[in-house]
């Protein structure tokens, strides 16, 4: 029981800490909730078919499949937060300012919010297929499914979920006029993270071997693996021996981020005068 | 002559601007295509270029009855090692390190390969993730 409660407690937690910042990034955009409960569905369908076919992916590039394709989604999770964040950068303000709720607001903030529906999906995905494989092998070594395991599995639901919560109540009690940019550095933090990570899983496939040395090493103030050490992992890619292309690709996706919101922003004085007149 | 050519620039600037308005209305799905050529491509590359093959310490283990066999892995520092690692439990198991920095799930009576490249001797441990009383260190002297 304990076993299933901390895994999926564990995963859970992962994935709710990334579904707690896009709700937070989407609070007051019209027809939020269908896309990240969407996002929320096809991250678990796909979990399930991402563990049915975890032996044939496995196996894939010379046994590097896992990996490459880890790395594939993540990278996909990163361009869709780069793509929110300009999109954002150039038409957040009239959502968030004048909240219309015109047919065109909405159909173009549906355009942002598929970005984020996927790397919802994304997220649950990687996490919720550890969960459905590491349940399914217990059932399986079981004969079926037992009370403990289900309730486990349940009460790390639970609790995982609540961390998703708490992330998003956290996050909406900052002030409306703040909030904007901090959500924003939290996505571009967060796409850096996720490049990071996975120049990580090409590292561990031996795809990538170019400045592979560890740069720095911090486990012995704060280890990864603890509980806060994941937390920081996923909100803002903390590693504690990140290798010299990790930290590289984690400055380039920064910047690339911060010039591509520069050069799409909308000019401030231009918005201003039709509130003028 | 000038209406025909009107209609020509006129029906060239429509079909422009439907693809213009169809690539709108994908912008997101638009970056899926260059994310995937990219996956490819390191995939290929890694297809092509078995990197450093001959540097690399090639070592293997396997998982059964939920335990390391052998216990412990011994590799000479500052090289690339390869850990074959074979299940050979009833169930499926993640060989993950939070020292290396790795984590792979291996199916039942399947083989994975992780690379590592732990610069400093010492002894690194690694686990069945599943299955933690599955322990195992790699020492690096």
């Amino acid at each position: 029981m304990l076993a299933s409660l901390l895994i999926v407690f564990r995963e859970v937690f992962e994935a709710g800490l990334v579904v707690g910042i896009v709700m937070a990034v989407t609070s007051g955009v019209p027809g939020r909730t269908a896309w990240i409960a969407g996002g929320v569905g096809a991250g678990v369908l796909g979990a399930c078919l991402v563990a049915l076919f975890t032996s044939g992916l496995s196996e894939l590039f010379n046994g590097s499949g896992q990996e490459v394709f880890n790395a594939s989604i993540l990278g996909l999770a990163v361009v869709m937060l780069t793509w929110h964040n300009v999109w954002m950068s150039r038409h957040g303000r009239e959502l968030v300012d004048e909240l219309r709720a015109a047919g065109e607001a909405v159909a173009a903030g549906s355009k942002s919010l598929f970005a984020l529906a996927v790397v919802v999906a994304i997220a649950v995905l990687r996490e919720g297929s550890e969960v459905v494989l590491f349940l399914y092998g217990v059932a399986a070594a079981q004969g079926g499914a037992s009370w403990s395991m289900v309730g486990g599995g349940f009460v790390g639901l639970i609790l995982g979920s609540s961390v998703c919560l708490l992330t998003y109540l956290g996050l909406v009690t900052i002030p409306a006029r703040y909030l904007f940019s901090v959500t924003s550095a939290l996505i571009a933090l967060l796409a850096a993270g996720m490049a990071a990570q996975a120049i990580a899983f090409l590292e561990q496939a031996n795809i990538l071997t170019a400045l592979d040395e560890t740069v720095w090493d911090t486990s012995w103030i704060l280890s990864d693996s603890s509980y806060l050490g994941k937390a920081l992992h996923t909100l803002i890619g903390y590693v504690d021996q990140p290798t010299a292309m990790q930290v590289v690709v984690y400055a380039a996706t920064l910047a690339v981020i911060v010039v591509l919101m520069k050069l799409f922003s909308a000019p401030v004085q231009q918005q201003r005068r039709p509130h003028a007149a | 002559m000038f209406p025909n050519s009107f209609s020509i620039i006129s029906r060239r600037r429509e079909r422009a601007v439907a693809i213009a308005n169809k690539a709108s209305l994908v912008g997101p799905v638009r970056c899926i295509v260059p994310v995937l050529m990219l996956g490819m491509a390191f995939a290929f590359a890694a297809g092509s270029a078995p990197a450093r093959a001959d540097d690399t310490v090639q070592l293997s283990i396997t998982m059964k009855d939920h335990q390391f066999d052998p216990a412990e892995l011994h590799a000479p520092p500052g090289k690339t090692i390869a850990i074959h690692v074979k299940n050979l439990n009833p169930i499926v198991s993640e060989f993950e390190s939070s020292d290396l920095h790795f984590e792979k799930i291996v199916p039942v009576g399947s083989e994975g390969v992780v690379y590592v490249r732990p610069q400093q001797p010492g002894r690194y441990n690694f686990y069945d993730d599943f299955h933690r009383e599955t322990q195992g260190f790699l020492v690096v002297q």
